[in-house]
């Protein structure tokens, strides 16, 4: 019945788009995905969409946060994109800044950011 | 009561059940996009606190109405351990389950009145207010 977050690999980048609300489990399976699929492809990059998310609690930024970290470790950098208002203004006031994560406005721009941060 | 609708938190799917339940609430009454994520982080919080911490509990959404105002209260009760220190849960960065220590002060900003009420021994009960502007 637990959906897995699907990650697509293009050039030697990940995309993972969020797409449904994350409960715990399917967020720490992502956690672990990710990390396996950087792994697998030995991507140098990857970009989380979170356009259609609504609300992050701390739990599940906690996740991402890690998992970024967990990528970098691994030699990878994560860009988010499509972070809506309403989310940053609650994360804020949650008084959870993400910092030093790379965020952009939306997926084009992600990428963009990304190939940036690559040197490509 | 017609206007306060529970759900009982024992397993993470029921944070999840409890959250929508709230968001549901909060755009009958009117919130904004930004109000509802304001509300249904809050009770993500509350609720996952009664999971982690105490077990289970309960997580009630009620529309209140003052005078010519509306708003949509979060209670969260349960039967646990209890808070030894109130003052250190409230301060940021604390939390002794390796999170991130946003949760109880993060709630407090995040809605318009916070009242806690919390015995060692006698479990804990969160009321939080959201007033429709």
């Amino acid at each position: 019945m637990r959906v897995r977050i699907p990650i697509l690999k293009l050039n030697d980048c990940l995309l993972v788009s969020i797409q449904w609300e994350l409960d715990d489990q399917t967020a720490l399976q992502f956690q672990e995905d990710l990390l396996h699929k950087i792994h697998e492809t030995s991507a140098n990059g990857v970009v989380i969409d979170l356009t259609s998310i609504d609300f992050i609690d701390s739990f599940i930024a906690k996740v991402l946060g890690d998992v970024i970290n967990m990528s970098k470790l691994m030699g990878a950098k994560v860009v988010i994109t499509g972070i809506q208002p309403a989310v940053a203004i609650t994360l804020i006031e949650l008084g959870i800044g993400l910092d030093d994560v790379l965020t952009a406005l939306d997926l084009e721009k992600g990428l963009e950011k990304l190939q940036q941060e690559l040197g490509e | 009561m017609e206007n306060q609708s529970c759900v009982k938190i024992i397993n993470e799917w029921d944070i999840v059940a409890a959250r929508q339940l709230g968001r549901n609430v909060a755009k009958e009454l009117g919130f904004g996009t930004v109000d509802q994520a304001r509300i249904t982080t809050a009770i993500s919080e509350l609720a996952r606190n009664i999971y982690l911490y105490a077990g289970q509990g309960q997580i009630c959404i009620e529309k209140i109405y003052d005078g010519g105002k509306a708003g949509l209260r979060i209670v969260a009760a349960d039967s646990g351990p209890g808070i030894n220190d109130l003052r250190q849960v409230m301060e940021d960065g604390y939390s002794t389950s390796g999170g991130l220590g946003a949760g109880l002060p993060g709630v407090k900003r995040l809605m318009d009145e916070f009242l806690i009420d919390s015995n060692p021994g006698t479990g804990t009960d969160i009321k939080a207010t959201k007033w429709l502007r």
